[in-house]
């Protein structure tokens, strides 16, 4: 689950982690209001979406007085932001965060992701702040150092050190005392909220010698939200697909792609490799739908519902190899579906494996118009015929 | 032969008097597995088809002689049962339960690596040497005693695809789930190790998808110490960036665990890669009967 940037740094501030001060606007007039009550000018407003690079899309703007405030308020919170990660027709956006501005004398990158290989939380930290860490790795790996942390022992201060004495120009000895809390500061936030990425980019020095985090950057692990309740409120419906939201309501993991072909499958890789073979036959998937490997009749028929109420799909497939899951399960789900929503669309059925037999004879007794793939690359060709 | 499971595996099931646990305990026996005892803390003494029920994983090893569990606990509480057999002197851990936190599995797996106990998942389908011993959810029925030893990420898609070997008349030795999680206990490289000295297995099917590069790994060790044909196949040519494709593990981040990159590493360490699921089974039989 991702959280916004005013949510991250009101955890920040829990942990004691120096952020600019800032207040929340929904309105251009909010957005002078709250600007006056900061230090300033310069203000920074600042829009809120999940989505990264919003500086790159004109979401985050430099005010010298409160018209320039009150005018990217307005032309943030009019069009709808576009970003390299928003898709090409953007993210509304509903709420600003206002900001002073400060006095920068240099910038850096501090991170915590969970690192697959090392299987451990590592925390990376780079003098090459305020731009994409995955650039700066691939470029200039020379500027990233990455520290792996003991999940007994936590953040170590000599991590600090590792990572302070290795900057170049060797900044005041003050900011080795400052970042150093700050990072063992955030390795406290990152293990006991369950988090799955912290990232602050750019941590800043400030002309004055403070060390602040200018941006932050919060992910978290959605198997662990049952233990983080406080942050699993934090959830922003707006931001995610409407038939997206309605799915994770119905506990499907469905995912809104671009193509016209909707697919129902059980099991994660299952659902990912069908995509593949859509694709290969020559059409577009329109979702990623796995219903689960123990999926209730109920499930089935609330999966069908969500692609059918997806408008760009043309044709269904339905791929299950039942193991934990039966097919006769999936039978009476489609079956219930059917009764409950009309089925014009062209609906291609491959069924493998446990109970197969009686699945495939509901079906058949059904009054349901539907074709039978023998396997999985006829279920593609068929299904990639109907909308060529 | 084939590894980690066979005749002489005693399994425990922790969680046995759950709905899951229950039903495929009752699979797993009507498949020949010597299920030897359950435990459910606080059910100690009852019997679930005939099998005893434990309070404690100590009992179920000292008094049931258990080598091995299978895990159906959940989320919440997966870690501490993990940990639990393990000390209990479990050697080998199967672990079905999905939705375990992340910093749970970290501190889990290298606890168990301290006991020097193997452990298969989470989020797995589980292992099976078939006709011998199955431990996990997998349907049975596809499968066949034969040569071929399987690795895989996923659950479904692994049916599918010993499906297809079955199919083409490639029985296996033993089918492996590693799970669909970030953090698991075992890798493609710990279970290639196991087949390079299994006599039994004479070459090896990996399935792989997005994220992590758990796959690229395994092509430079193949290449570098490998000594049979290997086959494999990646789902999620199709996944977008920065989405959960349903498996907590995977997930293409920060331009990292994309199929092309794997797909590409496997080529360039000489693996065949079969690029259509639907050909997977053809492939394989194609690379194996010519080696």
């Amino acid at each position: 689950m991702k959280i916004h940037e005013f949510q991250a740094k009101d955890l920040f501030r829990t942990f004691g982690i120096p952020v600019p001060s800032g207040k929340l606007a929904y309105t251009p007039t909010q957005a002078v209001d709250s600007a006056k009550g900061l230090p300033g000018p310069p203000w920074v407003v600042k829009a809120q979406i999940h989505a990264g690079g919003r500086g790159k899309g004109g979401g985050v703007r430099l005010a010298d007085s409160l018209e320039e405030v009150e005018r990217a308020a307005d032309e943030i919170l009019s069009n709808p932001l576009i970003t390299p990660q928003t898709g090409p027709s953007g993210q509304k956006v509903r709420q600003l965060l206002i900001e002073e501005g400060l006095d920068i004398d240099r910038e850096f990158y501090l991170g915590i992701v969970i690192d697959r290989k090392l299987e451990s939380p590592a925390m990376i930290f780079s003098q090459a702040g305020g731009m994409e860490i995955e650039e700066v790795s691939a470029k200039h790996p020379e500027l990233v150092f990455i520290e792996a942390i003991d999940i007994t022992h936590g953040f170590m201060p000599y991590q600090a050190r590792n990572f302070f004495y290795a900057l170049k120009p060797l900044p005041d000895k003050d900011m080795l005392k400052e970042s150093s809390a700050i990072m063992s500061r955030l390795y406290k936030l990152f293990a006991s909220k369950d988090c799955s990425l912290v990232e602050i980019n750019p941590l800043v020095l400030t002309k004055s010698g403070k060390v602040v985090a200018l941006d932050a950057k919060i992910n978290l692990d959605d198997n662990a939200l049952f233990r983080q309740k406080e942050i699993a409120q934090l959830h922003d419906p707006y931001e995610m697909d409407e038939l997206e939201a309605k799915a994770s309501e119905y506990n499907l993991n469905y995912i809104r792609l671009d193509g016209n072909i909707g697919a129902m499958v059980n099991g994660a890789g299952l659902a990912m490799a069908t995509m593949d073979v859509i694709k290969l036959a020559g059409a577009e998937p329109a979702n990623f739908l796995d219903v689960g490997g123990a999926a209730s009749e109920e499930t089935v028929a609330n999966a069908l519902k969500i692609i059918l109420s997806d408008k760009r799909v043309k044709a269904i497939l339905i791929n299950i190899f039942g193991g934990i899951m039966r097919c006769d399960v999936l039978a009476r789900g489609v079956v219930k579906a059917a009764k409950e929503v009309e089925i014009t669309l062209p609906l291609i059925v491959r069924l493998e494996g446990t109970n197969v037999e009686e699945g495939r004879k509901i079906l058949k007794d059904s009054n349901l118009d539907f074709s039978v793939a023998k396997d999985m690359e006829e279920a593609a060709r068929m299904v990639a015929k109907q909308v060529s | 032969m084939g590894i980690l499971v066979d005749e002489n595996t005693k399994v425990v099931v922790q969680g046995i008097t759950g709905k899951e646990g229950t039903f495929h305990t009752r699979q797993m026996v009507a498949y020949g597995t010597n299920v030897v005892a359950g435990v459910t803390p606080g059910k100690g003494g009852e019997k679930v088809d005939g099998i005893p029920v434990a309070n404690r994983m100590k009992d179920a090893v000292d008094v049931y002689g258990a080598n091995t569990s299978c895990i159906f606990v959940p989320p919440p509480f997966a870690s501490d049962a993990m940990i639990e057999a393990a000390d209990a002197g479990i050697d080998l851990i199967v672990c079905i339960t999905e939705g375990i936190p992340t910093l749970d599995m970290i501190k889990t797996v290298h606890f168990i690596r301290k006991c020097g106990a193997v452990l298969i998942g989470p989020n797995t389908p589980g292992i099976i040497s078939p006709g011998k011993t199955k431990v996990g959810i997998m349907p049975a029925h596809i499968h066949k005693q034969g040569g071929i030893g399987v690795i895989s990420r996923s659950g479904t898609l692994t049916y599918e695809a010993v499906d297809q070997l079955t199919r083409v008349g490639l029985g296996q030795s033993t089918c492996i789930g590693l799970g669909g999680d970030p953090i698991v206990g075992a890798s493609f490289i710990d279970h290639l190790r196991r087949f390079k000295e299994d006599r039994e297995t004479n070459g090896v099917v990996i399935i792989g998808e997005i994220g992590g590069t758990a796959e690229e790994e395994a092509a430079e060790y193949i290449e570098k110490e490998f000594n049979k044909p290997v086959v494999a196949f990646i789902a999620g040519q199709t996944a977008p960036p920065g989405r959960r494709m349903g498996h907590a593990g995977a997930i293409i981040s920060g331009g990292k665990g994309k199929a092309e990159d794997k797909i590409s590493a496997l080529e360039s360490h000489g693996i065949t890669v079969a690029l259509n699921l639907g050909q997977l089974g053809k492939t394989a039989l194609q690379v194996f009967k010519d080696s």
